[in-house]
């Protein structure tokens, strides 16, 4: 495998994540504009348009790819949003789309048909059927992978296409098919499709109950935990449920994806890019995760097996997944 | 009611859970003998694993089905991901009868043949309504999570059917991991069937015992029961003409009747809700419709509830 390698595509929440992770060794950096026609749409993150040209710029300078998230669902009767900010992109000349709704893909191709154009892992295209389904219709040049695809099939499925794939390396973990979640709008009303916000932090308290915190998101207790234990953020998936009788942590454990233990087979299995998630962490976590995946990356080309980097600070409960890449997880 | 709800018709979803094949057939020869369904969605959409069981009964409810009068489509799995998996689709459209399909994997297989929008293709705007539409769609069935105003702005102008989700627990997720499995400490490929002890999903209380959710393998669907009969002139002015009942092991052909006599205007929404109330066992909700968090009640079943407590 020797002189295949990945692209690192790296989270940037605003102008000072942008630069550190062009400064950490980025090849791309993929970032939203601030309203809700991004799945990062929360308050203080995000670019304006002036920062957003000022960030193409400052990539380009670099020899760094500039990707524009626009992968919410247009909303019913108001896509203005939605068409503007394609309009804008194609004119501040970011390097490509990233993509999920039908409507906005047929807009895209249509109306600013020079832009690359990038299936997002919102549209959740699992099989060589369903990504040719995409990239007939709206040229789509590259697919995110839904995280449900252990690395076998993920080499098998980019034997049957001519499109590049790009999977997810680091970072929050949906454990439920992207773009096909409402959990998040069952417990709160706001959803990642159309809202561009899972278990928003606008709904989340926390309460002392005894020797216990309880967090909370809306009226639904997620979790409690006892002093002894780190209170964690109470995303909807990673909660601690009750089932059969018994309590666990049903959907998922509090645990970040890390692909470094598989990043050699996930390069033999024909991907292309590698994904960073995180828009809405901090200039800190952009430096440190990107670094580590630009020095594991460049072992992993140069044959060699790469060193696990310590993320620890970094991953959700300290703790870390290679989610459905392996089989054994499902 | 109006003349708008008394010409909507009721579509009966495929039934998301692992019943035994012999109940299942059972509960498709009753429904073909009692119920006034117009349309009947048929299928194992939510595990591959389950569909050996059913297949065998497929021709014979889809016949008795036709036999009285029922339009019937078969569904495509809400998630495909493997070879097994596509296999299976691909010979779903060998038997010849109109898919409706549920993800892109279908739609293209389909390739120029009929087909309809299942609800876990992602209608959200009257763009994509437009688009799909143009491809030959003939009936489009909108996802759940949608408020009765994106419904509005899609229905408008449509030149196909709109379908709404009216009744049962909502569908809210699937995954690639079984969750049924899980909570018996086995994974997907050793889980047992498991799932079939729960012929309503697995109920999925938090911390402090409230009931949240109800997990079906892969899928993950609400604990409260989406119930829309007391918004069907809002969802008839919208320009809705067809409501999905989802199966569950209460009395189905007593659900379809009641949201039947409610569009006819033989039966007030809230003697219908009462009636629905009374077959089923867990909470109501229409929270999605109004645009709020989707396990709670509004409108007049919001009403209702309080009228019932007082």
């Amino acid at each position: 495998m020797t002189g295949q390698t990945l692209e690192l595509v790296c989270p940037a929440g605003t102008p000072a994540a942008l630069h550190a992770a062009v400064d950490a060794g980025a090849d791309t950096v993929y970032c939203g504009l601030r309203d809700d026609t991004n799945a990062r749409n929360f308050p203080g993150l995000n670019f304006s348009r002036e920062e957003l040209a000022s960030a193409v710029e400052y990539a380009h300078a670099h020899g760094v790819k500039l990707l524009l998230a626009l992968n919410t669902y247009k909303r019913a009767g108001k896509p203005e949003a939605w068409h503007r900010a394609v309009n804008d992109a194609a004119q501040i000349g970011v390097d490509a789309l990233i993509m999920a709704d039908i409507g906005l893909l047929d807009y895209a191709a249509t109306h600013a048909p020079k832009i690359r154009r990038h299936l997002s892992v919102q549209a959740a295209a699992s099989t060589p059927e369903a990504i040719r389904w995409y990239t007939d219709r709206f040229d789509v040049r590259r697919v995110v992978l839904p995280r449900v695809l252990t690395v076998p099939e993920i080499a098998l499925l980019n034997k049957e296409i001519n499109v590049e794939t790009e999977v997810f390396g680091f970072g929050g973990l949906c454990v439920m098919t992207e773009g096909r979640c409402s959990l998040s709008s069952y417990a709160t009303g706001k959803s990642p499709n159309m809202n561009g916000v899972c278990s928003p932090a606008s709904h989340v308290r926390y309460e002392e109950c005894g020797s216990e915190l309880v967090s909370k998101l809306g009226d639904f207790t997620i979790n409690s935990f006892p002093d002894t234990e780190k209170a964690g953020y109470p995303t909807l998936c990673k909660g601690r449920f009750e089932a059969r009788g018994k309590v666990s942590y049903l959907f998922e454990d509090p645990t970040s994806l890390n692909v470094i233990p598989v990043l050699p087979d996930l390069i033999s299995a024909g991907v292309t890019a590698l994904k960073l998630e995180g828009r809405q962490r901090g200039r800190a976590y952009t430096s440190k995760v990107v670094s580590a995946f630009r020095e594991a990356i460049d072992t992993a080309s140069a044959g060699a097996v790469p060193a696990m980097p310590d993320l620890t600070e970094f991953m959700e409960g300290g703790k870390d997944t290679t989610g459905a890449y392996r089989k054994s997880w499902q | 009611m109006t003349q708008e709800t008394k010409d909507m018709t009721l579509t009966l979803g495929p039934v998301l859970f692992n019943w035994s094949p012999e109940e299942w057939r059972d509960f498709y020869f009753r429904i073909a003998a009692e119920a006034p369904i117009d349309l009947v969605v048929v299928g194992e959409i939510v595990c591959s694993k389950r569909e050996p069981f059913f297949t065998p009964h497929l021709p014979d409810v889809i016949a008795r089905l036709e036999e009285a009068g029922k339009s019937v489509v078969l569904a495509s799995p809400i998630l495909v991901m493997n070879k097994r998996e596509r296999t299976a689709v691909n010979s779903l459209f060998e038997a010849g009868y109109k898919i409706e399909a549920n993800d892109m994997t279908a739609l293209h297989l389909l390739g120029n043949k009929a087909f309809t929008v299942g609800p876990f293709i992602n209608v959200y705007n009257e763009a994509s309504r437009t688009y799909l539409e143009r491809l030959g769609a003939e009936r489009i069935s909108l996802p759940g999570e949608l408020p009765i105003t994106s419904i509005a702005a899609i229905a408008r102008r449509s030149r196909v059917p709109i379908e709404v989700f009216a009744f049962g627990r909502m569908p809210l997720a699937i995954s690639a991991r079984c969750y049924h499995a899980r909570a018996e400490g086995l994974t997907k490929d050793s889980c047992r069937f498991v799932c079939d002890e729960d012929p309503d999903g697995m109920q999925v209380n938090t911390l402090d015992n409230q009931a949240f959710l109800a997990a079906n393998g892969v899928q993950t669907l609400s604990y409260s029961y989406h119930n829309a009969i007391t918004d069907l002139d809002a969802l008839a002015i919208a320009g809705v003409s067809a409501l999905r009942l989802s199966p569950h092991s209460c009395d189905m052909v007593e659900v379809a009747n009641l949201f039947r006599r409610t569009l006819d205007g033989v039966m007030q929404a809230h003697e219908a809700s009462a009636a629905l109330e009374a077959l089923v066992n867990g909470p109501f909700s229409n929270g999605f419709l109004y645009g709020t968090e989707g396990f709670k009640a509004e409108g007049g079943l919001a009403e209702h509830a309080q009228a019932l407590m007082s």
